[in-house]
C-alpha cells in the first residue's frame, strides 16, 4: 500500500476506534422495533393523514439513526454535519413548495 | 492529529479539509446528497400524484405487506453486517472483513430476489405497464387489472420507485463484490448474469434487465485491470456509506408506497 493510502487508512481507524461494536446491535434492534411498530399500525387501519404523520415521523427517526450511527455522521466534525444535512434539507424543502398545488388540482376536479 | 503520522514529502496531505475528513468520503457524501435528491424528486412526484388523484387505490393485502416487511428486515440486517465489515477492515482482520461483506451481499441479494418475485406476481395479476410483456397462460385478477386501468399512475410510480431502488441495491451488491473479492468477483458476476438471464422466462422484465449485470461485469473488469489497487478500510467505509444510503431510501419507500397502500380488513 502507498504511504498516502496507508495514512488515510490510519485516519479511518482512529475515527472508528472511539466506540465499541455494541451500539451497532442496539441501533439495529431499535430499527427493527420501529419497523414492527409501523407494520402493526398498518393492521390497525388508522385514518390516512394520521397514519402518514406517524409513519413520516418514525421514518425520520430511523433516518437519523442510520445516518448518525451506521454512516458515522455522529462522529464527524460539526461543519460536515451542518453543511451536508442543511444542504439536502434545503433542496428537499424547495421541492415541497409545490405540494399545496396538489390539493388545488384535487379541488379543480376533472372535466 | 493524523498529520503527525505522515511523512514530510507530501505537502498536499497537510492542507486541512473543510469537512475534516478524507476526499474519497466527501466525494461519496456529495454523490449521496445528489442521489437523495433524485429519490426525493420521485417520492415528491409520487406524493403529488397521490394527493391530486381522488381514487388512488390501496391494493396491497397482508401477503404483500409481510413480504415487504421481510425485505426491510433483510436490508436492516445488511446495514448491520456492513458496519461490522467496516470495523473488521479497521481492525485489519481481512477474513472477517470478507465474510461480513459477503453476508451484506447475501442480504442484498435476498432483498432483490424477494422483490423480483413480488414484481413477477403483481405483473401476472394484472398490475402492469404497457412496456411489460403480457404473461401467457395466466388469468389476471380483477382487482389489479382494475387498478392498472383506472389509475395507471399507481403502477407507473410503484415500478419506477421500486425499480430504481432495486437497481441501486443490485449495483451496491456488485460494488461490494468488487471491494470484497476484486478480480475473483468477475467470473461470479458473469455466472449471476447467466443465472438471471436464463433463469427468468422470456416474458419477464428481469430477463432483459439481467443484462445490467453483464454491463457491470465489463465496467468492473475495466476498472480492476486498468486501475488495480488494494482496497483498504477507507474503501470499505466509503462502500458502506453507499450501502447505508440504499437502506435509508427504503426506510421512506416502504412506508410511503407499501404501508400507505395497504388493504387489510
Amino acid at each position: 500500500m502507498e504511504p498516502f493510502q496507508q495514512a488515510i487508512a490510519e485516519r479511518v481507524a482512529e475515527q472508528h476506534r472511539h466506540h465499541g461494536k455494541a451500539q451497532f446491535f442496539w441501533v439495529w434492534g431499535v430499527l427493527l422495533v420501529l419497523t414492527a411498530i409501523e407494520v402493526y399500525l398498518t393492521y390497525q387501519n388508522l385514518q390516512p393523514l394520521r397514519m402518514l404523520t406517524i409513519l413520516m415521523s418514525l421514518s425520520l427517526v430511523k433516518a437519523a439513526l442510520i445516518i448518525g450511527f451506521f454512516m458515522h455522521m455522529k462522529y464527524e466534525v460539526s461543519r460536515m454535519k451542518w453543511l451536508t444535512m442543511s444542504a439536502v434539507a434545503a433542496c428537499l424543502a424547495l421541492m415541497m413548495i409545490f405540494f399545496p398545488d396538489a390539493f388545488r388540482i384535487l379541488s379543480v376536479g376533472v372535466k | 492529529m493524523a498529520e503527525a503520522t505522515l511523512p514530510h514529502d507530501m505537502p498536499a496531505a497537510y492542507e486541512p479539509s473543510l469537512f475534516g475528513t478524507y476526499s474519497k468520503k466527501i466525494g461519496m457524501w456529495l454523490f449521496l446528497l445528489s442521489d437523495s435528491l433524485t429519490f426525493g424528486a420521485l417520492l415528491y412526484a409520487y406524493s403529488y400524484g397521490r394527493i391530486s388523484t381522488p381514487n388512488w387505490p390501496t391494493p396491497f393485502h397482508s401477503e404483500s405487506i409481510v413480504n415487504a416487511t421481510i425485505m426491510t428486515a433483510f436490508l436492516l440486517t445488511s446495514s448491520l453486517t456492513m458496519v461490522l465489515a467496516v470495523r473488521a477492515a479497521v481492525d485489519k482482520d481481512a477474513k472477517a472483513q470478507r465474510l461480513w461483506l459477503l453476508a451484506t451481499m447475501a442480504c442484498g441479494l435476498g432483498f432483490v430476489i424477494l422483490h423480483g418475485r413480488e414484481w413477477s406476481k403483481l405483473i401476472a395479476e394484472g398490475l402492469t405497464l404497457p412496456v411489460f410483456p403480457a404473461v401467457p397462460g395466466h388469468s389476471a385478477s380483477g382487482e389489479f387489472v382494475n387498478v392498472a386501468r383506472t389509475v395507471p399512475q399507481f403502477a407507473a410510480t410503484f415500478f419506477a420507485l421500486t425499480g430504481l431502488h432495486m437497481l441501486h441495491v443490485t449495483l451496491g451488491v456488485v460494488y461490494l463484490g468488487v471491494v470484497a473479492l476484486r478480480r475473483n468477483f468477475i467470473p461470479i458476476l458473469l455466472v449471476l448474469w447467466l443465472a438471471a438471464w436464463l433463469g427468468t422466462p422470456a416474458y419477464s422484465p428481469f430477463h432483459y434487465a439481467a443484462h445490467v449485470l453483464l454491463a457491470t461485469a465489463v465496467v468492473c473488469a475495466f476498472i480492476l485491470w486498468l486501475k488495480p489497487k488494494v482496497y483498504d478500510s477507507s474503501d470499505v467505509e466509503v462502500a458502506g456509506l453507499y450501502w447505508h444510503f440504499v437502506d435509508l431510501v427504503w426506510m421512506f419507500i416502504f412506508p410511503l408506497v407499501y404501508l400507505m397502500s395497504a388493504r387489510i380488513y
